[in-house]
């Protein structure tokens, strides 16, 4: 990770002699930056519980690389890996800021990444780009007082790109709508970050689904990694439930389908946020995931292009799977995305070194990714967030078994987002 | 009916809790090593009969019957190697040794078998169930709990019908003197982790069926263990499964009242107990 170029201290030594010489030859300051090169830190949970979110960063990072040295341009990527602790996140986001003097941060993978390392940037006052992480726990979970709205203040230098809580609980409620269904939820919502804020009484699921017409049975915050969920199954037998919904980690989703099954409750729908994103995951269920359904942020039919490379999602999801020999990943289009940006926003600067600019560049940005069109104009975005947040398109899927085994997602509502094509309808669990 | 159900369920996920333990308890009962790596050995024997069943096609429990031995090697040398080392009159050097274990077991599974999420598959025994008057229990669960007790049968049939048992009960009432009698400990201990290793294997095999594991889950189930063995008295097998069912029963009611009372309530009978009987419900030894 060492570079051999200039140290801050020689930097600054030969930055004052030139100024010096400068000065007293009257000539005008050339720009120091012109021609320098541009450093790029990365930060992301390559080891740890969330190493599945960070699985591709190899894979794009070279083909990033591979760009900008045809292009003829000089970048430097320097990728620390967060171990998926929020304090070794912080540590490394110190270590690029501090040590390999980069123009621009970037970060991605849950709020355990993007938090830690967006609060030192702005701290440091140097540019920030986060992604792949809902953006009420990436604003507000940030905010000194997260409990009184009032008090939330923008950020300088920190933007963030991806969906909110609203937009799933539109999709969720959008494919239950395709369902002929008791109208009862079950809610299973963990006592963590996610959990608190999904079954939040004035911001998450509950007035929502009360104002749809839905009635919701949520036996209260369980612990993750629990081992036994008879009791929300218990409750949720009692009052009927059809609908099960939630976010929760893999392994307790596994403990509950399966308890669910032994004790003979099937629901006709299970949408799970976090617990199924993963192919792997739901792999792990052997043959009984199949018609339990997600959020889908990004796939390979989505119909975007890379500004990059010019390719088609489709094309870099064939790649990475040809590359890898691994099946594509949702998280897989933000990392490129986050790239993408990068480099646009730094072509849009003329002194790299400057924060400011920089931050205004990606401000200033409007163009398309491969997830969608990217724009920090507000749109969609409560105003306390809207300096800072811009909104990717959010839509449903199902996995549907297949015959030679294994799972496919195939999306089967797009109400929120028409213009990504729908592969199937909504289908009840048998 | 429902409270029924409720404490049906408590009980044999407290036959879940007594399997965590049961290797603890041996470990801790004949040597006073309190072995911090439980949890992530549990998760190696997992991903070892993952290996198995994958790689050769058999069902889990055929794997677990290969992997046993292969655990047991495994326990015998990390003892005979690494661990009678670290054990004397100072208790913090085997829970520093095991604790530096733990993290290493983590990062060599993460390196080997990347973080994704994994699963045992059981095929069809996994969603199986047995009606009960109205009350529907798994099959899996069951069978957890008779495992248990098969366990801890066996081990106390060892531990008081054998010589080996014998040896285990000398060194660990009085080393000095067992090794006066011929009884060398080294050896004695590699067995007894050796033993250990095999019920880890057990217990494996029905945390790797009943939900995912990966590399970094295995200090989460340490602390019921814990638990389990100290609810119990130090060095009595039955107290462990007593132990395990104790929390796992509160665990259960707690839940039934509300989901954010289930691992309080367990921790809460655990201090109960600690109260009124500070030595545990069964201590082995007196004085």
């Amino acid at each position: 990770m060492h570079s051999k170029s200039i140290s801050r201290r020689r930097f600054m030594g030969t930055a004052a002699a030139a100024a010096a010489v400068a000065g007293t030859a009257g000539f005008p300051m050339p720009a120091i930056a012109q021609g320098r090169k541009i450093r790029l830190g990365y930060v992301s949970p390559q080891t740890g519980p969330l190493a599945a979110f960070a699985e591709a960063d190899g894979f794009i990072i070279d083909r990033f690389m591979q760009q900008v040295k045809d292009a003829g341009l000089d970048y430097e990527v320097i990728v620390k890996d967060s171990q998926s602790n929020p304090n070794r996140a912080a540590e490394v986001a110190n270590e690029l800021i501090v040590d390999d003097e980069i123009s621009l941060m970037l970060v991605a993978s849950t709020p355990e990444t993007t938090n830690p390392v967006t609060t030192t940037c702005e701290m440091e006052e140097i540019p920030c780009l986060s992604t792949v992480a809902p953006w009420q726990p990436w604003f507000i979970g940030q905010q000194a007082n997260p409990t009184d709205p009032s008090s939330w203040e923008p950020f300088r230098y920190a933007y963030h790109f991806f969906w909110g809580l609203e937009d799933v609980i539109a999709v969720f409620t959008n494919m239950w709508g395709q369902l002929d269904t008791n109208k009862k939820v079950g809610g299973l919502f963990p006592n963590d970050a996610d959990g608190n804020a999904w079954g939040d009484a004035n911001v998450g699921f509950p007035p929502v689904l009360k104002e749809k017409g839905y009635s919701l049975v949520d036996p209260g915050r369980y612990q993750n990694l629990n081992d036994d969920f008879s009791a929300q199954i218990n409750a949720f037998k009692g009052d009927q439930v059809g609908i099960v919904t939630g976010v929760m980690i893999p392994p307790d989703f596994t403990t509950f389908w399966n308890q669910a099954k032994q004790q003979g409750f099937t629901p006709k729908v299970a949408s799970i946020g976090k617990a199924i994103l993963f192919p792997q995951a739901v792999e792990a269920l052997g043959d009984q995931g199949n018609n339990l359904s997600s959020e889908v942020w990004w796939s390979p039919n989505h119909p975007f292009k890379s500004s990059l490379t010019g390719e088609t999602s489709r094309q870099l999801a064939d790649d990475y799977e040809a590359a890898s020999g691994r099946p594509w990943t949702q998280p897989i289009g933000f990392v490129h995305a986050l790239f993408e940006i990068a480099l646009d926003t730094m072509k849009r600067v003329d002194d790299p070194s400057d924060a400011d600019a920089v931050a205004d560049a990606i401000a200033a940005t409007d163009m398309t990714t491969l997830v969608g069109p990217i724009a920090w104009n507000g749109e969609g975005v409560p105003p306390f967030a809207a300096k800072n947040v811009a909104k990717t398109p959010l839509v449903g899927g199902q996995w549907r078994l297949q015959d030679g085994g294994g799972y496919d997602l195939v999306i089967v509502d797009n109400q929120t987002a028409p213009e990504i094509p729908t592969a199937g309808k909504m289908e009840p669990i048998s | 009916m429902q409270w029924i159900d409720t404490i049906l369920q408590g009980l044999l996920l407290g036959g879940l809790y007594a399997l965590f333990a049961t290797g603890l308890s041996l470990v801790f009962g004949i040597m006073r090593l309190v072995n911090l790596a439980h949890g992530d050995l549990i998760v190696l024997a997992a991903y070892l009969i993952l290996i198995l069943v994958s790689a050769l096609g058999i069902d889990p429990f055929t794997a677990a019957l290969i992997a046993a031995p292969v655990m047991f090697a495994v326990g015998w040398a990390l003892q005979y190697v690494v661990l009678n080392r670290t054990l004397g009159d100072d208790i913090l050097p085997p829970l520093l040794v095991t604790f530096g274990l733990s993290i290493v077991i983590q990062n060599a599974l993460l390196e080997g078998f990347s973080a994704d999420s994994r699963k045992i598959p059981a095929g069809a025994l996994e969603t199986q169930s047995i009606a009960l008057g109205g009350i529907n229990v798994g099959v899996m669960p069951v069978l957890t709990f008779v495992s248990a007790i098969a366990v801890i049968v066996a081990l106390n049939q060892l531990f008081y019908r054998t010589a080996l048992g014998r040896a285990f009960r000398a060194t660990s009432d009085d080393p000095v003197t067992a090794g006066l009698m011929g009884i060398r400990a080294e050896r004695l201990f590699a067995k007894a982790t050796g033993i250990a290793m095999v019920v880890v294997t057990i217990a494996a095999l029905y945390l790797g069926t009943r939900a995912n594991f990966d590399p970094t889950i295995g200090p989460a189930r340490l602390i019921y263990a814990f638990e389990a063995v100290i609810i119990g008295g130090l060095g009595s097998f039955w107290g462990t499964l007593i132990g395990g069912i104790i929390i796992g029963v509160s665990q259960a009611v707690g839940a039934a009242i509300n989901p954010e009372w289930q691992i309080l309530a367990g921790h809460i009978a655990f201090l109960i107990v600690l109260l009124v009987r500070p030595r545990g419900l069964f201590p082995r030894t007196v004085g």
